[in-house]
Parts: C-alpha cells; sequence; structure tokens
C-alpha cells in the first residue's frame, strides 16, 4: 500500500459513479433493457459486469442477465506460454439476436477482445457486439475501440494498471504501478 | 516430466487442474459449435496396438473438438502387421512431427518404453494389466460431481472407495489406486483369492474377500469386468458362482444405500459382476463416467499441448 511506485487513481466512490454513468449510457443507446446480454471476462471483467446489470436493473427494474465469457483458448499467445489455467464460460441465455456487451476491467492492445470475439462466434449470432471497460490505457496493436468507457488513463507501456475489486480482492481501487525506478 | 504414463506421475494440484478444466470442457459438450481453437496445428497420432472403442473413439473427439489433427493407427492394417517392429513405428511417425502419441498396447509397460524412443508426447491409453491413467482421472471426475450432487465440497479425503472383481487383469484398478493415494481417498480392494494381482499388499490399501462387509462402509462401489478373454480358466468355478460372492447383485443393491455412488469402466457383464438395478440405478455413474470421458481427455491433452513446446507439461 504504501509502494512508492504505485499511484492511486481512483477508489470505490469514484469506481462506483463511472459504473453508474456508463449503465446508464448502455441504457440509454440500447433504449432500455431489452435483449441486452453483459458478458464479464473473467476475472475482474466478472465483477464489473455484475455490477452494472444491478445497476441496470434496480434503474430500469427487470433483470438483465449476465455472464461470463473466457477467452483462454482463444488467445493468439497460447503457444508463448506455459499452460494458462482456463475459467469459467456460462452464457445463461442463447446469445443469438442478442446485443451483447463485453465488460473487461482494462483495455490494452485489445487482443483479448479479438479473442472475445472468436469466442462468440461459437457461442452463436448475436445482432450487435459492444464494449465497455472501466479503464482505457491505450496502446492499441488492433483496430478495435471501447464504447463504455470508465476513465481514459494514458500511460506508458513500462507502467501497469492495477485493477481491485472488493468482491475478488477486499476493496476497489485503479492504481498505475510504475516499473521499478534503479 | 513428459507426457502422462501413469496415475502415480500427477500431484494434487495438477489432478485438481485436470478435473477443474474437464469441467469446462463438460460444458463444450453442451453447445451447439463444439470447438475450441486451443491446440490448432497440433497433430496427436492414436497408436492402438489393441482395439479399444471407447477410449480410442474419446482420444479422438478430445483432439478434434480442441482443433489439433488426430490420426488413428490401428495395429491391424499398419506396417507393425507387415512385420515392422513398434519402434520403428514409432519413430517414423515420430519423425513426421507428431507432438504427442495416444498408445494402447496389450504389454504392461509398453507404452513408458515407446516414450523413450520419441520427441513427442505419449500418453498411456491402457498398457496391458499395468495402468491406464486417463481412465483413472475420469472414474475421479464423475465422482467428484457426485459427492458434490449429495452436497459436499467434493474432497476424497477420508472417502471410503471399494474396487471390486478382476483385479488380476485390470489395469484400471492399478491407476485408480495411485490417484486415490494422492487425493486421500480410502480404497479398499475386494476380489477372490485367485483374481488379486501378485504383491497387492505392498499397494497400501486394504484389501478383502468379504463384499458384503465393505459394502456397509463404502462411499463408492467400483465393479470391475471380469474379463474373460484374458482367462485361461480355474479362476473361479462358474459365473452364477462369482456373482453370488463378487457381484453387485440385486439383493446387494437392495442394501446399498441411494448416496453410494456406483461405477464401472464397461464394457459390463450384466449378470455377473453388476446386476441391472445397480447398472441402471438412479445412484450409477456408469454414463456419468463415459460422457466424462471426452471432457477429462481434452483437458489432459490441453494440459499437455497447450502451452509452450518447452513448457508443455502438466
Amino acid at each position: 500500500m504504501t509502494d512508492p511506485s504505485t499511484h492511486t487513481i481512483w477508489g470505490s466512490a469514484e469506481i462506483s459513479r463511472a459504473l453508474t454513468r456508463m449503465a446508464h449510457e448502455i441504457l440509454e443507446s440500447n433504449g432500455g433493457t431489452s435483449g441486452l446480454l453483459l458478458l464479464g471476462i473473467p476475472t475482474r471483467g466478472v465483477p464489473l459486469a455484475r455490477r452494472l446489470a444491478r445497476i441496470m436493473a434496480d434503474t430500469e427494474g427487470g433483470a438483465v442477465p449476465v455472464g461470463e465469457l473466457d477467452i483462454t483458448m482463444y488467445r493468439d499467445d497460447l503457444r508463448n506460454n506455459p499452460t494458462r489455467r482456463v475459467g469459467r464460460t456460462v452464457v445463461p441465455t442463447p446469445i443469438d439476436g442478442r446485443t451483447v456487451v463485453l465488460v473487461d476491467d482494462v483495455l490494452y492492445s485489445g487482443r483479448t477482445i479479438a479473442a472475445a470475439f472468436d469466442a462468440l462466434r461459437d457461442l452463436g449470432r448475436p445482432k450487435a457486439v459492444r464494449l465497455a471497460v472501466l479503464v482505457d490505457r491505450g496502446h492499441r496493436e488492433l483496430p478495435i475501440r471501447a464504447d463504455y468507457v470508465g476513465k481514459d488513463l494514458p500511460t506508458s507501456t513500462s507502467e501497469k494498471v492495477r485493477v481491485r475489486l472488493t468482491e475478488l480482492d477486499g476493496s476497489d481501487e485503479v492504481a498505475v504501478q510504475r516499473e521499478e525506478a534503479r | 516430466m513428459k507426457g502422462l504414463l501413469s496415475a502415480a506421475d500427477l500431484n494434487a494440484h495438477e489432478i485438481e487442474s485436470i478435473l477443474d478444466v474437464a469441467e469446462e470442457m463438460h460444458t463444450i459438450q453442451q453447445r451447439p459449435v463444439k470447438k475450441l481453437p486451443a491446440l490448432r496445428g497440433r497433430t496427436i497420432v492414436n497408436l492402438f496396438f489393441e482395439d479399444s472403442t471407447r477410449t480410442r473413439t474419446s482420444f479422438e473427439i478430445a483432439g478434434k473438438w480442441l482443433s489439433a489433427d488426430t490420426i488413428n493407427v490401428s495395429a491391424k492394417g499398419s506396417s507393425v502387421s507387415k512385420g515392422e517392429s513398434m519402434r520403428d513405428t514409432m519413430m517414423t511417425l515420430d519423425s513426421m512431427g507428431v507432438d504427442a502419441f495416444v498408445i494402447r498396447h496389450s504389454s504392461s509397460g509398453a507404452v513408458a518404453q515407446a516414450a523413450s524412443w520419441v520427441k513427442a508426447q505419449c500418453i498411456n491409453a491402457g498398457d496391458g494389466q499395468h495402468e491406464h491413467p486417463t481412465q483413472a482421472l475420469l472414474d475421479a471426475f464423475a465422482m467428484r460431481q457426485h459427492f458434490r450432487t449429495l452436497g459436499e465440497g467434493g474432497s476424497f479425503a477420508g472417502k471410503r472407495i471399494a474396487i471390486v472383481g478382476d483385479l488380476l487383469h485390470s489395469r484400471v484398478v492399478r491407476s485408480n489406486v495411485l490417484l486415490q493415494r494422492t487425493l486421500g481417498g480410502k480404497v479398499t480392494l475386494v476380489a477372490p483369492p485367485t483374481l488379486l494381482p501378485m504383491g497387492v499388499d505392498t499397494w497400501g490399501c486394504e484389501v478383502s474377500s468379504d463384499f458384503d462387509a465393505v459394502l456397509d462402509e463404502a462411499d463408492i462401489v467400483m465393479m470391475l469386468r471380469v474379463q474373460r478373454e484374458r482367462m485361461s480358466g480355474g479362476f473361479f468355478p462358474t459365473a452364477r458362482e462369482y456373482a453370488a460372492s463378487y457381484g453387485l447383485t440385486e439383493e446387494r443393491f437392495a442394501r446399498l444405500s441411494p448416496t453410494v455412488g456406483i461405477c464401472h469402466p464397461g464394457p459390463m457383464n450384466r449378470g455377473v459382476e453388476i446386476s441391472s438395478a445397480a447398472a441402471d440405478a438412479i445412484n450409477s455413474l456408469v454414463l456419468d463416467q463415459v460422457s466424462a470421458g471426452v471432457a477429462v481427455r481434452m483437458s489432459v491433452l490441453y494440459h499437455l499441448l497447450g502451452g509452450a513446446d518447452e513448457e508443455g507439461q502438466l
């Protein structure tokens, strides 16, 4: 916590405000909750998707379906690393004809999202696919952009963006970690 | 470590990881598009020197669903029947750039021997009367699911597992004993003295010839097939007498609590080691074992071949 190389950007209140705004933006552009399906990308996309769904349900009434979309097996760098653990994929309703909102914590190279497109294609044919991320840190390597962004956070590639969420880590925080200066 | 030759090669963490990933793979079976790209570009040869339908098919499906190229070679109709040695066959295929061999052979130890000849990873799909590690893993998968449906955590610690029947000719029993040694299950072996393997007293599990006494204590009863084709006779007087002493008859099944899971690796000899009442019971895990077969083998293939080459291990 007192690590001088770590700089906290956001706490619990800011994250909550951003998610509330994003939920409203999704509702506005979708014209309500009808036909929506939120899919969180493990690990931290999942609790974020649940929070967005809860805010939407509180605003509009009626539950918004939430699922999990693991993309491990679809990664393009599978061969460059030791065998990775596989996360869960839980899709509560057929995705055909729905507007799927992919939810992740940090958007960086865009490769995770590209893999998510491939994973979605094996599950069906959604009407549209949107992307919601808590933090957009730039440095895209593919032509991908987010539709709903919590915070644009310009970073250098030597920095690390760390998102902590109460459900998994005990507290809410967005922090930037600088590469150890020697 | 290279490949999967024995259930003893796996530590508790690896077993848990294989079973967890298998659970994910199991959901693929329910999807309209049964395909994952994880092993795209990998080549797997199923090399079966002994006949098999369910093991070979499930390995083939497992590889295909993970997008690997799977090729089946059986001893019949291959150069093996022209007199080529197993070593030459394997080295020929290996030099074609195969990533993994799935090997079934009628001789105990043949797969371990084969693994020393080739660069590719080797998976033991049953060697003689020695081992069949993926069968033990899918048994564990079905048992864990059963424990969970009973509302338990899915831990094997202290669970009593009775393995009953033709232990002498079984490769399933040794792999199960080795796997449960790591997982903490308490295995009791039940068989007529003529069908106990040599050195069973060194396996570190209880041995009994009183099925009824063991049955009252068990959480899982695994019945093994009487392997007539491997017997030259003289192991027991008649099938009827065997069934009366060591079969899961209707009478024994009637005494059994419905919380006891009934396993059988198949194919079943109904009326010999297992009655139809038990085989088709609500607490029978026989079909769960079969459906777990593909998922568990997908998981094993993913663990062995899903990462970088030099790191491709469990």
